[in-house]
């Protein structure tokens, strides 16, 4: 799926963001890689959601550097894709949802129907395609929220805490697909509160203290060894494993 | 001479098809609006609230002075007709929707501009997206303006001559059997157009809830 | 939306339709409409000819700019002064006499300036004045204001000067001041033909009439093509024609309420 000469790696240089006078993100500087999947830890507040909201172009950083490997603007854009805590989806059926999103990236007409089609198969949507995407559970339009950005073959897919909302069920279900995902060689960059989901998924960690990278480790020894004070504090203080 | 079927189905005609344009023009505008970041936008918020509160009257004379013979439009003969009626109830329903959808493409925005921007949809094609995903909250933008079109005197007695037979319309008629001093059936033809507006508004209610049952 | 689409293609159709229907526009005053004149004289036109007479009613004034902007082919106001003037300025080509009609004063029963039953407008007038007695007037520019302005004057009232509270300018037509009359038990100067018609009265009845001075002359003239070449020339011609025609003059003569004759014809003589 993902090309060798892809848009790979993700340079972050020196990455800072204010708002109001105050800095969320604080200076980060670090390489994201394909491959492993990446979770980003961290408190409230941390800049998670801010970081990956720069990395996927929603923000723009007030100084610092995001380099993609490619220069081809359209081609960088094209090779990711997002999931939200809460899933928007259109006022459509769960399969006009996902074909709206093949048709922006200017798949033909002709191929949208199909490939949409799998994208739910994928995930195990098929019975509910011609569904009103609105009246799905949670579990669904999350999952559906999945096969669109599925539908998209991107390289990387960003997740910012996709399962906060859901019971252990579709929590589950969630993780399923996006160990899918992992399979299939799309990068993962994903945020959690949810040190069980962090194990489950995740081959690294990033951990993000007050707008910095406080540490990066593989998931084993980040939780077994944290090097630094404050993700030591963190994982003592943080809520239980589900 | 214009019978109350025919003063009735003017009013109706005239009015839903001013709406229908101000609708095609409006409901872009305004979530384009919404939806686009460009220097002035504060003052072109303002400026188009301000607007809906154009007095008919007053554009029943702009339109008047630019359809006259006399006037740029002349040429085109469309003064006291009911198309001249149209125009100009359009020039004052169009800042409705538009500052009304405006308001509602905007807090509809906040939920969607992340997964739209993350898909790829900007500028004009998420406003329209978006106008289309929330158009049963839009009716509310739409009735507004058709109750302010047919309920309006200024601009079409002005506009359109209030002419038997060609551009006698509910609220002219009203005025004129006033002026005439014929007030029960001035009030008579009053009800009659209150319990439109009453149909129309409990029409578009009963499709309004049936669709967000459909669709969610 | 497709059924909204639908209504506007019908509505269009239907607009198309009454475009290809002839007809000439006739800028008149709202007081010949309002005594119904038009719906009983227009009908047998158009059965003669096949035109449509759209009429515009507005005040005098109003319906002379009218054709002076050339939104009219014809006028029929009654208001001299201002018509002579009007084809002096070359915007209309002939005026033609058609009909008169009168006016009366009305007033409350009451008869505060004690004027009930005379003869005379003028020294009621000037009765009402010494009695500060509540008069509305239309000040519109219309024929009927103008002629309220020039009894004024033969009373030896500058009223533009002399006014008071007791004098309201309501700025309307003959209707919404008979409306304002009603309302305050004022005089008002109205032509007969709405107040025949007017069902608001209150208290008010006529206290003047009679007097040569209220007698009120109609004139018809074809806006000029020279100035304005869209003007329904052949067409306009016809109406004016046919109006002061025997046949036209005899259909005038025949609209009456409750039995009364209005308008009295007079073209040619």
């Amino acid at each position: 799926m993902a090309a060798s000469t892809g848009i790979l790696p993700l340079d972050l240089r020196d990455l800072r963001f204010a708002m109001g006078g105050r800095a969320i993100i604080d200076g980060v500087s670090v390489l994201i890689e394909a491959g492993p999947a990446t979770i980003i830890l961290g408190a409230n507040g941390a800049g998670k959601s801010v970081l990956m909201r720069l990395m996927h172009g929603l923000l723009r950083p007030t100084s610092g550097q995001i380099a993609w490997q490619s220069r081809d603007a359209e081609r960088v854009r094209r090779g990711q894709a997002m999931v939200f805590q809460r899933p928007v989806l259109l006022r459509r059926s769960a399969l006009a949802n996902i074909m709206y999103a093949l048709e922006l990236a200017r798949v033909p007409a002709a191929e949208r129907e199909r490939q949409a089609m799998d994208a739910l198969r994928e995930v195990g949507l098929v019975d509910v395609a011609n569904r009103p995407a609105r009246v799905l559970s949670g579990g669904e339009q999350q999952r559906l929220a999945l096969a669109r950005a599925w539908a998209l073959h991107p390289e990387v897919l960003f997740l910012d805490e996709p399962t906060a909302n859901l019971d252990p069920g579709a929590t589950r279900e969630i993780e399923n697909v996006i160990k899918a995902f992992d399979a299939s060689g799309t990068k993962i960059v994903m945020s959690t509160h949810n040190l069980g989901q962090a194990r489950r998924l995740g081959d690294e960690v990033l951990f993000i203290h007050q707008g910095r990278l406080a540490e990066r480790a593989p998931v084993d020894k980040f939780f077994r060894q944290p090097a630094s004070a404050e993700a030591a504090a963190f994982l003592k203080g943080e809520l239980p494993w589900d | 001479m214009s019978t109350l079927g025919e003063i009735v189905a003017l009013s109706l005609a005239v009015s839903l098809s001013a709406v229908a344009l101000a609708s095609l023009l409006g409901l872009p505008l305004g979530a384009a609006i919404a939806v686009g970041r460009f220097r002035g936008r504060r003052s072109i918020i303002v400026l188009l609230n301000a607007l809906m509160g154009l007095p008919p009257v007053v554009v029943g004379l702009l339109v008047y002075l630019l359809l006259s013979r006399a006037g740029p439009l002349g040429s085109f003969g469309l003064l006291f007709t009911p198309p001249a009626m149209v125009i100009a109830q359009t020039f004052l329903v169009l800042p409705i929707i538009a500052a009304l959808c405006r308001q509602s493409v905007e807090d509809a925005w906040v939920e969607y501009e992340e997964q739209l921007r993350s898909l790829g949809a900007d500028g004009l094609r998420a406003a329209l997206t978006l106008v289309w995903d929330i158009r049963f909250s839009l009716v509310t933008a739409v009735l507004a303006g058709l109750g302010r079109a047919l309920a309006e005197v200024g601009a079409v007695i002005i506009v359109g001559g209030n002419i038997d037979g060609v551009t006698r319309v509910m609220t002219t008629t009203i005025a004129l059997e006033t002026s005439k001093g014929d007030l029960p059936l001035a009030l008579s033809l009053g009800f009659v157009l209150i319990a439109l507006v009453i149909l129309l508004n409990a029409a578009a209610q009963l499709i309004k809830e049936a669709a967000q049952r459909r669709y969610g | 939306m497709g059924l909204i689409a639908r209504v506007i293609l019908v509505f269009l159709l239907c607009s198309s339709a009454q475009a290809q229907q002839r007809f000439i526009t006739v800028a008149s005053t709202t007081s010949t409409e309002q005594s119904g004149l038009f719906k009983h004289l227009l009908p047998l036109f158009e059965k003669k000819t096949g035109i449509q007479v759209r009429v515009v009613a507005l005040g005098t004034g109003q319906a002379l700019d009218m054709g002076r902007r050339g939104d009219a082919d014809v006028v029929f106001v009654h208001a001299r002064p201002l018509e002579e003037k009007f084809v002096a300025e070359g915007f209309g080509v002939q005026r033609f006499e058609v009909m008169y009609n009168d006016f009366v004063l009305v007033g409350p029963k009451s008869d505060p300036a004690k004027i009930g039953g005379g003869k005379d407008t003028v020294a009621a007038l000037q009765k009402i004045k010494a009695a500060q007695a509540p008069f509305a007037s239309r000040g519109d520019k219309s024929g009927t204001h103008f002629a309220e302005l020039e009894l004024w004057k033969a009373a030896g009232i500058d009223i533009a000067k002399d006014k008071g509270p007791w004098y309201r300018d309501t700025g309307s037509g003959m209707g919404p001041t008979l409306n304002t009359a009603s309302g305050m038990n004022a005089y008002a100067l109205t032509d007969r033909g709405t107040w025949l018609s007017f069902k608001n009265r209150g208290e008010l009845v006529i206290a003047v009439e009679g007097d040569k001075r209220l007698f009120n002359q109609y004139g018809v003239i074809l806006v000029n093509p020279a100035k304005h070449p869209h003007v329904k020339k052949e067409m306009g011609l016809a109406f004016i024609d046919w109006v002061v025609s025997a046949e036209g003059q005899r259909a005038i003569a025949a609209y009456k309420i409750g039995g009364e004759q209005l308008f009295f014809p007079n073209a040619d003589k």
